[in-house]
């Protein structure tokens, strides 16, 4: 069991408000990710949940009871921090250890967890050295293991990826998911990277500034944002948007992304000079600098040759561009 | 030192410089040392030449143990030294947890207010101070030294404790509070392991002042039960006869136990810093 209600929470640092009115409902089981730009407050927003900082009003139920005064320990909750913080002193079974030893836990039962969770993350050859002496993928998965063997109601993330390089991001992201899928449990995860959440996540809550910008499954936060802010931070490279009114359109903003161009070296919509191509293989990203649109960027699949300097066409697909009001909310 | 940055000349220079600085800092304890270790005419005509068979003469140290109460001075200075070096580092740091740990008013006002005393000496009060003692019935013994040096010691400890306090990981702290450990057990536990180094060099910095100090001693505990070492060898220093072979004798025994507490200190300190670097 483990479902999660966030009622208004607000919290404020003396005169700062860092998290304006957050309200979110995480039902049992589901992957829940945090998305937004550093500094939005997704680690306060975490932080508030485990109650390691406390809301300046608003209220947090877990499993329909109010936490919002009970301490970390007594949440049913389990963290895994950026840093990995383990603790440099202990070998890493009493790392795992020292939670359930705290809580009273019997030795046998201690034992029996330490083992299924070592074996599951492969942490067996490890479990008597000291933290100092690990990788740091292998510091990650034993901060992952004590985080199992509490076997808690609620699984936190606060960026547990973003210390690692980039082959063994990719592995141990792998690994949540499976952890996710074996043990059904709920969990949190709050990143900065946008491919990490569309990967990972069930649903996706995307954070601006303290406030919710929307929240949905990634698929329709792709497909249909509620807002400019959403459609530019989902999807990778971003969405070009286009002043409407260069354009002839009635709206703000016109936004299409990348992907949802096509180039012609003689004709299409909007003419424009080629100023750089970034070749990835699968794909090509060109920078078009076009008299009616400005800079934009066009993904094309596979590889595509195109001078800097020279002339391309590029022409949107007309089903899948996205209009923004004043606002910067989406017309439909 | 890796090849690329050592050159020859350069190592040979930078010896020679530490040498010089070495030899020169360590000039008047050498002094002093082998002085002890003449007799009074050797003292006054070849000061600085080591003793040889002729000029070796142990009155100096025959003197200072046969003549009161040495060891007791030692012991004095040593309970003074150590249990206030003891409440500095403990108040101290956890005065500096509170500052860096906790958000509650008036933080900022009570760090300024608590790192005020390492610019005003605390000599300034020495009157006001002898008047609580005196009111506490605490003239003549060691408690006054200890609660004087212990007040003495602690705005330096917060200061630089708490510096070294922010730079613990919230993280780590953050994990313990969610594995149920009480706030002293991080404390304890986590946060005084890690900020050891900065332990032993406040440790350093406070010991020496309190070991060489004549000042308290001599207004607050001169008595003969009381006395610590530096007072008591100013009975060998008098207004007409100074017996300089006691002198130098007690003054080359008193570096001894503060050399021992430097050693261990010390060690400390290396070890944090390489465990920091290689980690
Ligand atoms: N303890 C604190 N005191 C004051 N300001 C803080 C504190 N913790 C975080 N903040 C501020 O709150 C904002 C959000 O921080 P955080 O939740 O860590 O962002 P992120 O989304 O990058 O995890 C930042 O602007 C940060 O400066
Ligand atoms: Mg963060």
């Amino acid at each position: 069991m483990g479902s999660l209600k966030i009622e208004n929470v607000k919290k404020s640092f003396g005169p700062v408000d860092v998290l304006k009115g957050i309200d979110l409902d995480v039902k049992d089981g589901e992957f829940v990710v945090f998305v937004g730009p550093s500094g939005c407050g997704k680690s306060t927003l975490l932080r508030v949940i485990a109650g390691l900082e406390d809301a300046t009003s608003g209220r947090v139920l877990i499993d329909s009871q109010d936490v919002t005064a009970t301490p970390p320990a007594k949440r049913g909750i389990a963290m895994v921090f950026q840093t990995y913080a383990l603790y440099p002193h202990l070998t890493v079974r009493d790392n795992m250890a020292l939670g359930l030893k705290q809580a009273g836990e019997p030795a046998a039962e201690i034992e029996k967890r330490i083992t299924a969770a070592s074996t599951m993350l492969s942490l067996e050859p490890y479990l008597k050295r000291r933290p100092a002496e690990l990788s740091g993928g292998q510091r990650q998965r034993v901060a992952i293991g004590r985080a199992l063997v509490r076997e808690p109601k609620l699984f936190l993330f606060d960026e547990p990826l973003s210390n690692l390089d980039a082959a063994l991001r990719v592995n141990t992201r792998l690994e949540i998911a499976q952890l996710h899928r074996r043990l059904k449990a709920t969990m949190i995860y709050v990143t900065h990277d946008q491919v990490e959440a569309m990967t990972l996540a069930d649903k996706i809550v995307v954070l601006n500034a303290g406030r919710i910008e929307q929240i949905g499954a990634p698929m329709e936060l792709y497909h249909s944002p509620a807002n400019e802010f959403v459609a530019g931070f989902i999807g990778s490279p971003k969405m070009n948007f286009v002043d409407g009114a260069r354009l002839g359109e009635s709206v703000k903003t016109v936004g299409v992304r990348p992907e949802h161009l096509t180039v012609d070296p003689k004709a299409g919509s909007w003419k424009g000079t080629v100023v750089h191509t970034e070749h990835l293989g699968a794909d090509t990203n060109v920078y078009l600098d076009c008299e009616k649109a400005g800079l934009i960027t066009v993904r094309i699949f596979g590889v595509y040759d195109a001078e800097p300097g020279s002339t391309l066409y590029a022409t949107p697909d007309a089903a899948r561009t996205y209009r923004f009001d004043a606002d910067g909310k989406t017309v439909k | 030192m890796s090849k690329a940055t050592a050159s020859l000349p350069r190592t040979i220079g930078a010896h020679a410089i530490l040498l010089t600085y070495t030899i020169i800092a360590l000039f008047p304890v050498f002094v002093v040392v082998i002085n002890s270790f003449k007799s009074r005419q050797a003292i006054f005509q070849q000061p600085l030449t080591p003793p040889t068979p002729k000029t070796f003469d142990l009155i100096g140290y025959t003197t200072v143990f046969g003549q009161g109460d040495f060891f007791l001075y030692f012991q004095n200075s040593m309970i003074v030294t150590v249990v206030s070096l003891f409440f500095v580092l403990l108040f101290g740091a956890m005065a500096a947890f509170a500052l860096s740990e906790y958000r509650f008013r008036g933080n900022t006002l009570m760090g300024l207010y608590l790192a005020l005393g390492i610019m005003i000496p605390i000599r300034l009060g020495t009157v006001a101070i002898l008047q609580l003692m005196v009111a506490s019935g605490l003239v003549n013994t060691l408690t006054a030294l200890i609660l004087v040096y212990t007040a003495q010691g602690l705005p330096l400890a917060i200061f630089i404790l708490s510096e070294f306090m922010k730079g613990v990981s919230d993280d780590l702290k953050n994990a313990g509070r969610i594995d149920g450990l009480s706030e002293y057990t991080i404390f304890f536990r986590l946060v005084l392991p890690l900020v050891r180094p900065a332990m032993a060099t406040v440790a350093v910095f406070t010991m020496i002042p309190i070991w060489n100090d004549l000042w308290f001693p001599l207004i607050l505990a001169p008595s003969e039960a009381t006395k610590t070492v530096t007072l008591g060898a100013q009975i060998f220093l008098g207004q007409f006869v100074t017996n300089w072979n006691a002198i130098l004798a007690a003054l080359s025994l008193a570096i001894l136990p503060v050399l021992v507490l430097y050693l261990i200190f010390s060690r400390q300190l290396i070890r944090g810093i390489t465990s920091g670097a290689v980690k």
